[in-house]
């Protein structure tokens, strides 16, 4: 069955979006990553333009975060007060990430930056969970080995410590707020919620523990992926209601039964499994970059 | 169906076969685009009017309908290989490239029709999308092989076709066409022409609008969306939120 979408102006299967949308919502659920990496190239690859993709991607992560974090808050494994600080951070670095957006646009080089920040940030970020979670699957192995101690690094000699009590730490607010406008930046740039990023920032920056740390991204995507809704409907009128709506029916009951299946995984498989997937859109996108395209010409909207 | 009135056609007529005229009429000349529009077919239907009978000797006759939307400008962009990688390079605007565009022909468009007329008429994919370089564009001599990559990838989207022997004649007086519209269709002012071919010229002409408009809900969020950003935002969060929390509270019932 058809249904047309009114900003997007194309027709598509409905079935496809609701499918697409409970495949996502549900790795959403299980990994605490908005799944705006995978959803938004193919959404694109389906035919829908890519700049409504990334602002109506952006809406769709509102519910289905909003819909895990709340069965997290449930569980109590929610860090209110590092959620509010990285979020601070991240509508700092939203706001900064729409401007060079905007500059990107304007030299006509945005698609590449952003598939080349995808394939930089997703490459870095699923090799290095990748072997992390193998080196930790192996340890779990031997019986004998120890656990690693918390590390005292350079940023626990940073200014204005605040005890974080759900992460159970002792730490100086700037280090998250960085992440935070960090995180911001990228999301904004390349139109996801940031979660595959925020998430190992959380666990090997920060040192929170694992459990609390999916609860708490979905936390923060809500704010920034809220405010870039707002912002692309306002500025550039990219929100497909219609699309958003299918793809949260379809995501939110994905995230709800992703959620169930998360609390029963390990860690590190979580891990593990959330690495593999990572690298494969990563690789995805770098052999489009490498590759002789099919086409060598694309059609762009009107005048700059 | 609501059948529109008739609309009144404009009609020049060649010099050389001035008693020669085409009637013609759509089988809708309106066409709303709702959220389940899933395509369409518009039936093309006219006849020949004759003043006077036929000179003896006259050719076969022939008829090309051609059907076009709104005309746009777009950016079609060229990539190129730079240090191992595909990027974009060179940008050309297209300043008269139709959304949409397809002809019907009685036989295939070579055979009955001469090229000037082609041209002159834009009466052929080749002539679908007709360029007009910028002076500032230094590109200007590959501008071409912009313009056919817009043919070819819209070939390839259904928005642009060729359809050769799609159109019946009948007794060299009636002729009728169902052409397919497709979904992906976008908003605006398309027109119909219809030609009528007589040993490779064009001996009468017609053309008729079509209106397609987005209707209902699509409309009405449409409209929303530019008229009143902010509403539909926030509207679009408060969807969002919603299903987030409904989804959470049936799931947990389900549960008990």
């Amino acid at each position: 069955m058809l249904i047309y979408l009114p900003i997007a102006e194309v027709s598509v299967n409905i079935f496809v979006l609701l499918g697409l949308g409970g495949l996502v919502g549900m790795l959403s659920g299980i990994f605490g990553v908005g799944g705006g990496f995978l959803m938004t190239p193919i959404l694109i690859m389906i035919g829908i333009p890519p700049a409504v993709a990334v602002a109506t991607e952006a809406n769709q992560i509102v519910a289905s975060s909003f819909s895990g974090v709340l069965a997290h808050f449930k569980r109590k494994t929610v860090d209110i007060k590092m959620g509010l600080i990285l979020m601070l951070g991240g509508l700092v670095g939203a706001t900064l990430g729409v401007q060079i957006f905007k500059y990107l646009k304007s030299i006509g080089q945005v698609e590449l930056l952003v598939t080349l920040s995808y394939v930089v940030f997703l490459g870095l970020v699923g090799s290095m969970m990748f072997v992390e979670s193998l080196n930790a699957i192996r340890r779990a192995g031997k019986p004998g080995a120890k656990p690693k101690k918390k590390k005292h690094s350079w940023m626990h000699g940073l200014p204005f410590k605040t005890r974080f009590r759900t992460s159970g730490l002792y730490i100086s607010v700037i280090p998250p707020i960085i992440i935070g406008v960090a995180v911001g930046i990228l999301a904004a740039i390349m139109g996801v919620g940031g979660g595959f990023i925020m998430v190992p920032a959380m666990i090997y920056m920060l040192g929170m523990p694992t459990k609390v740390v999916v609860g708490t991204s979905l936390f923060q995507i809500i704010f920034v992926t809220a405010y870039t809704t707002l912002s692309h409907a306002m500025q550039n009128f990219t929100v497909d209601a219609i699309l958003a709506l299918l793809l949260i029916i379809g995501g939110v009951i994905g995230a709800q039964i992703g959620t169930r299946i998360g609390v029963k995984l390990k860690a590190e498989q979580l891990r593990i499994l959330l690495a593999a997937m990572v690298l494969l859109m990563c690789g995805k996108l770098a052999l489009d970059l490498l590759l002789v395209p099919s086409e060598i010409f694309s059609i762009g909207a009107g005048g700059e | 169906m609501f059948r529109i009135v008739f609309i009144a056609i404009s009609i020049i007529a060649s010099p050389l076969f001035a008693q020669e005229t085409v009637v013609v009429d759509l089988s809708q000349n309106r066409i709303e685009i709702t959220a389940t529009y899933s395509g369409s077919n518009i039936f093309v239907f006219g006849a020949v009017k004759r003043d006077t009978p036929l000179p003896a000797g006259t050719g076969s006759l022939d008829v090309a309908i051609v059907i076009e939307g709104p005309l746009e400008t777009v950016t079609v962009r060229k990539k190129e290989k730079k240090l191992g990688i595909w990027v974009n390079s060179d940008a050309v605007e297209i300043h008269r490239a139709p959304s949409f565009f397809t002809i019907a022909t009685t036989r295939p468009l070579e055979e009955m029709l001469n090229e000037g007329d082609r041209r002159d008429y834009a009466i052929g994919l080749d002539y679908a999308v007709r360029p007009q370089p910028d002076a500032e564009d230094d590109i200007d001599a590959n501008i071409e092989s912009f313009a056919e990559a817009v043919v070819r990838i819209r070939e390839d989207d259904g928005l642009y076709s060729q359809r050769e022997g799609l159109v019946n004649l009948t007794d060299d007086i009636l002729f009728e066409a169902g052409i397919s519209l497709p979904a992906n269709l976008v908003e605006g002012d398309y027109t119909a022409r219809i030609y009528l071919v007589r040993d490779k010229n064009i001996v009468a002409d017609a053309a008729v609008e079509i209106t397609v408009r987005k209707a209902g809900l699509e409309a009405w969020l449409y409209d929303l969306s530019r008229e009143n950003s902010l509403l539909y935002g926030l509207l679009s969060l408060l969807v969002a939120l919603v299903a987030g929390y409904g989804a959470s509270e049936i799931f947990r019932r389900l549960k008990r």
